[in-house]
């Protein structure tokens, strides 16, 4: 019980993850790599960016990500840094290729389906109420029939 | 078109049905990992050994040049799971001729040695890791994580956990038949 209370304790605090120790003095290197921190997935407590992540590896990396900006890397260079140890898993925005093209097509192949079988459907369900311009003679003597007997019904 | 009609809830359902039984299968774990390091060369990577231990340090050099796999086990002296699979390597090092070396990650040099001295010290070679750098090279997330390096230096299998059930001993020892079977 104690140790859940302790867990959730934990969590309550997780939305300040960047530790004062770590933060950039340069304010624009700071600002790119909150950016950067944001768009990493921690590998301990996954779903969860290292930005916010109080997990030990998570503030590894954030100082490592800090690490290689003022080393002068570009955002890109220090995602592949990281992406070249721990893969594709932890960017939450994944790369387009050929692995990934499934994930990235089935959505889009989906609603196009989707969007086909309404068509579909609709197109079917509106040919039963095709309007028939010009009536057969076989069929205007049955409609004057008709209209003849409802004349004569109702007077 | 309308001829496929009737079977379409059965397409659905065996759909349906090996989606969960893909996804259900407790052997299955949504958050492992997949480590990168698979069938690559070890990282590079160098770390001093463990101030007051005679156990060298390890560097990536030391696992380049061995002909039989070497399990490269990344351990804390803080990691309680840890201690149980330390017994588990022991044996293993003393009656299958387990070639071992450690990665001891983000731990005090004085408690470390003093594991060590408490428990044995099957491992033949050490690196300290006090900064976690080494960890990050080697893609892990916790410890114990273990991984077998086979001949020429190339990672070819990693564990995530403990090796102190059955079922983990077990996968280890596959992993390292298949890697002494696939010399170059």
């Amino acid at each position: 019980m104690i140790r859940i209370l302790l867990i959730l304790m934990f969590c309550a605090t997780t939305a300040h993850a960047v530790e004062p120790d770590e933060i950039l003095s340069d304010p624009a290197l700071e600002a790119r790599a909150r950016a950067i921190s944001a768009d990493l997935r921690c590998v301990v407590c996954q779903n969860e960016p290292i930005d916010t992540s109080n997990a030990g590896v998570a503030r590894d990396l954030r100082l490592l990500v800090r690490e290689r900006l003022v080393a002068g890397d570009t955002d890109k260079q220090v995602f592949d840094y990281v992406v070249a140890r721990y893969g594709d898993y932890v960017l939450f925005r994944p790369p387009w290729k050929p692995t990934t093209f499934a994930l990235w097509l089935t959505p889009i192949a989906l609603a196009i389906l989707g969007m086909l079988s309404v068509l579909l459907i609709l197109s079917r369900s509106s040919k039963g109420f095709a309007t028939i311009e010009v009536l057969s003679l076989e069929e205007e003597a049955q409609l004057s029939e008709i209209t003849k007997t409802k004349e004569n019904r109702d007077t | 078109m309308k001829k496929f009609l009737p079977i379409l809830p059965l397409c659905a359902a065996i759909g349906i049905g090996v989606a969960g039984w893909w996804g259900l299968n407790p052997d299955r774990d949504p958050g492992a990992i997949p480590s990168v390091l698979i069938d690559k060369p070890v990282p590079e990577f160098e770390l001093a050994s463990i101030a007051g231990t005679s156990t060298p340090g390890l560097k990536t050099q030391d696992l380049l040049e061995n002909q039989e796999p070497i399990l490269v086990n990344v351990f804390a002296s803080w990691c309680v799971p840890c201690r149980a699979e330390h017994a588990v390597l022991a044996r293993m090092v003393r009656e299958e001729n387990l070639n071992l070396v450690g990665i001891n990650y983000k731990d005090k040099p004085a408690t470390a040695a003093k594991w060590l001295a408490e428990l044995g010290n099957p491992y033949r070679r050490i690196g300290s890791d006090e900064t976690g750098r080494a960890g990050i090279e080697w893609g892990i997330s916790g410890v114990p994580e273990t991984f077998i390096v086979g001949p020429g230096g190339k990672v070819v299998f990693r564990y995530v956990g403990p090796i102190s059930s059955d079922a983990a001993i077990g996968k280890i020892r596959e992993a390292l038949a298949a890697a002494r079977a696939d010399k170059p």
